[in-house]
């Protein structure tokens, strides 16, 4: 008994929490691995695209909220999607007709397209934080849990609850549906192929005619697609605060990186090790080690680090993975 | 190597605006700007060694910054006698511990013959040390903290002068900077990015919550000033009696002439560190820098240690960053960790390089003033905008009162353009490399 109640209180505080936050982490790596394979920079903005994405899905969900259109059971924010990604991809493509295409044709080097990419970042966090401010916004709505922690002891009773939240169980699922859709294109779809030869070798794929503005152009989209869909369940999930986005960033690279630049697999093992990592190594186990141990009273919360110290997490997996295998745990590309 | 009509001209230019501010509004202000105008030229000095000499990407100058201003903090504070007496030697053995953990962790990875054994014994040996760093740390850490924690509950510093804690400060960035170039260094620019970006963040959240450091978001006030105070000069008849007799108010003459002091200090070091660093561009080092930058391959076949050479200028980039945030920290009087943001103490100071000018050390101070005098000047020039643009809306109108409150936040925005304007038509900046 005391053993399950130690594997309910994991799944509680650790399991589903890193799942969720893995999936959103795991959409945005796609993101900037993305980016990464096909425009061969590493997007700073990317945080902000996110912020940019959830603000105009959360203005639509508004505006349906207040026409009275409700999903029942799921999140309003569902509806909004589309708008939200069609904003977006309107947004990122402008900025690439405005902005990146002038420095792609000089072929200017990686790095000052990293600084160009700083400068986007600060013109969306302003644009963010112009439209929609600076606060705490919530838009979520629907049910809040699938399943409490009160329900959940009746039910068993044990003496741990598991609390599962909708907006958890929601952002696995729509990950995954995304995950697969994204796979079917880039591997059964002429243009997904055409996206895969590019990013493998340029030169070769515009010899075989492969028109590489449409190439960056549906990059472009599929990314502010991956960004809006991360960035609102994210804002789902915790909350929309447009300053978090922006240090979303770091694990989201560290992500990236672990799981290999510019490979789309490794992005999502990425995600999920990351979040698996933050979330173990900041947990405090007194409760699980006490189920497990009953004899054994340690005296602290036995939590390896504080919860304000999950980037140092994700910087140190990140550190580890660049000083024994610089490519990643899947081979990414190394420019 | 020296400035041309035009450059200066640039300069002039820039003084005059912040003269105007002067006499527009109160040279209370414009003293302001210009003081953290030159700190700003100083942090900007130090980005440009790193990417103007030697291009290296450092997107970790707010930690660097940060760091300094924990020196500036642990030099010149007054020492606490019974946090020491509580927990001081505890905290300090528990960090011997930790640093040896690591450097035996080293040790065991580069002694030991390659195999598993060889990575099982050092994640042994991390996790050993890990476990005896936190029981020897946490009890001591516990102790301090509970002393007298609304005031002090820190262990207070060495009570040392000010403005011995500015080069302390830069040594403290230094070493972080030794350790971050050591791993991560020699791989590809982007990783180096990413790299810095992480460990600003980590500094920033070990002094937000060592709290046994610097008081964490308790925030460390009545930093000890090299400057007198205005209410030591307000109470001093000579001085009230020149200032009256110059036809001043003792008030604002005793705050101007406080912020004059720190001009002056600021203006003096910055000169310093310009003349060092024009020197050094100048020198065969220097020519040798901007070769390895230009073409690392040919530079490697001349001889030439590439790795060593950037961690070199890394270091010393760093550590420019470091004694600007120690002189920050001095200028403020406080050092608040919840105030440092990566967009304003990192990505501000890549503007201020890019748009004065990569490469130019007078560039950089050139948009460390003029970048500095924009982000100030932006907000009350944004909201005169906005006003001008809603003054034919409704008053009490939804979109209108948005509006204005949004006005703040054109700051951002502006120096996004800003950027991605010179980047696109001037990518040499104001003062461009010659």
């Amino acid at each position: 008994m005391d053993l399950l109640n130690a594997v309910v209180a994991l799944l509680n505080f650790v399991v589903v929490p890193a799942v969720s936050y893995g999936s959103q982490l795991a959409l945005g790596a796609l993101g900037v691995t993305l980016i990464y394979g096909i425009l061969r920079f590493s997007n700073f903005a990317h945080g902000d695209t996110m912020a940019f994405g959830a603000m105009s899905t959360i203005l639509v969900t508004w505006w349906l909220q207040g026409m009275g259109v409700s999903l029942g059971p799921l999140p309003t924010a569902l509806l909004a999607l589309p708008a939200g990604i069609a904003a977006t991809a309107l947004l990122v493509l402008a900025t690439d007709r405005l902005v990146y295409r002038f420095y792609r044709e000089q072929k200017a080097a990686p790095v000052i397209l990293v600084i160009v990419s700083m400068g986007v970042m600060f013109v969306m966090n302003g644009l963010v934080r112009f439209i929609i401010g600076v606060d705490d916004q919530r838009f979520a709505d629907g049910a809040r849990f699938l399943i409490t922690a009160r329900d959940f002891k009746e039910m068993t009773g044990l003496q741990e609850g598991l609390a599962i939240k909708a907006t958890a169980l929601l952002t696995v699922i729509v990950a995954v549906i995304v995950v697969a859709a994204l796979f079917w294109f880039l591997n059964k779809t002429r243009t997904g192929k055409s996206m895969r030869a590019f990013s493998d070798n340029e030169d070769l794929a515009l010899l075989s005619g492969i028109n590489p503005e449409r190439v960056v152009a549906i990059t472009w989209i599929i990314v502010a697609a991956l960004a809006t869909i991360a960035g609102t369940l994210y804002g789902l999930d915790k909350s929309f605060k447009p300053f978090t986005y922006f240090q979303l960033l770091l694990p989201i690279f560290a992500a990236a990186i672990v799981g290999g630049l510019g490979n789309p697999v490794g992005a999502i093992a990425g995600g999920f090790v990351i979040a698996f990592s933050e979330v173990t190594i900041t947990y405090a186990w007194k409760k699980v080690a006490g189920y497990v141990l009953p004899s054994w009273e340690p005296d602290g919360l036995i939590q390896l680090m504080s919860t304000d110290y999950k980037f140092a997490v994700s910087f140190a997996i990140l550190i580890i993975v660049l000083l024994f295998r610089p490519t990643g745990l899947f081979r990414g590309k190394s420019v | 190597m020296s400035l041309t009509p035009r450059d200066m001209l640039l300069f002039v230019a820039v003084f005059a605006l912040i003269a105007v501010t002067g006499v527009m509004q109160s040279w209370n202000v414009a003293l302001g700007i210009l003081n953290m105008g030159l700190i700003s030229a100083i942090m900007a000095l130090g980005v440009n060694m790193q990417w103007g000499y030697a291009g290296l990407f450092n997107v970790g100058v707010m930690g660097f910054v940060a760091l300094g201003g924990l020196g500036a903090v642990i030099v010149s504070m007054p020492p606490v006698g019974e946090a020491w007496a509580a927990g001081g030697l505890r905290i300090v053995a528990g960090l011997a511990i930790g640093a040896a953990t690591i450097a035996a962790a080293i040790l065991a990875w580069k002694r030991l013959p390659k195999g598993k054994s060889r990575a099982l014994a050092m994640v042994a040996i991390l996790i050993v040390g890990f476990f005896v760093y936190r029981a020897v740390l946490d009890p001591g850490v516990a102790a301090v903290e509970a002393i007298n924690p609304a005031t002090t509950g820190n262990l207070g510093g060495l009570g040392l002068p000010i403005l011995l804690a500015w080069p302390i400060g830069g040594a403290l960035a230094a070493g972080a900077a030794w350790l971050v170039g050591k791993t991560a260094l020699g791989l590809r620019s982007d990783y180096l990015a990413i790299a810095t970006l992480g460990i600003a963040e980590i500094i920033i959240a070990v002094m937000k919550n060592e709290d046994w450091l610097a008081r964490g978001v308790k925030n460390v006030i009545g930093v000890p000033r090299p400057v007198p105070y205005e209410i030591d000069l307000q109470n001093d008849p000579g001085f009230v009696d020149r200032m009256t007799g110059w036809g001043f108010d003792p008030v604002t003459a005793s705050s101007i002439t406080v912020k004059l002091a720190y001009s002056g200090l600021f203006l003096a070091v910055l000169l310093l560190l310009l003349w060092l660093a024009q020197s050094a561009l100048a020198s065969p080092w220097g020519r040798m820098m901007r070769a390895i930058r230009d073409n690392e391959t040919a530079a490697e076949a001349m001889g030439k240690d590439v790795t060593a050479r950037h961690l070199q200028i890394f270091i010393l980039g760093s550590a420019v960053c470091g004694l600007a945030g120690a002189m920050m920290t001095t200028l403020d009087g406080q050092l608040t960790p919840g105030t440092y943001q990566p967009l304003r103490f990192t990505f501000l100071i890549w503007v201020m390089v890019i748009v004065g000018g990569s490469g130019n050390n007078f560039g950089a101070v050139l948009g460390g003033i003029l970048i500095w005098y924009l982000w100030i000047m932006v907000e009350p020039f944004g909201l005169l905008l906005i006003q001008t643009i809603t003054a034919g809306m409704a008053d009490g109108s939804a979109l209108k009162e948005h509006l204005l409150d949004s006005a703040a936040h054109m700051r951002l925005l502006t120096m996004g353009i800003i950027l991605l304007a010179v980047l696109r038509f001037s990518p040499r900046g104001l003062i461009p490399e010659r």
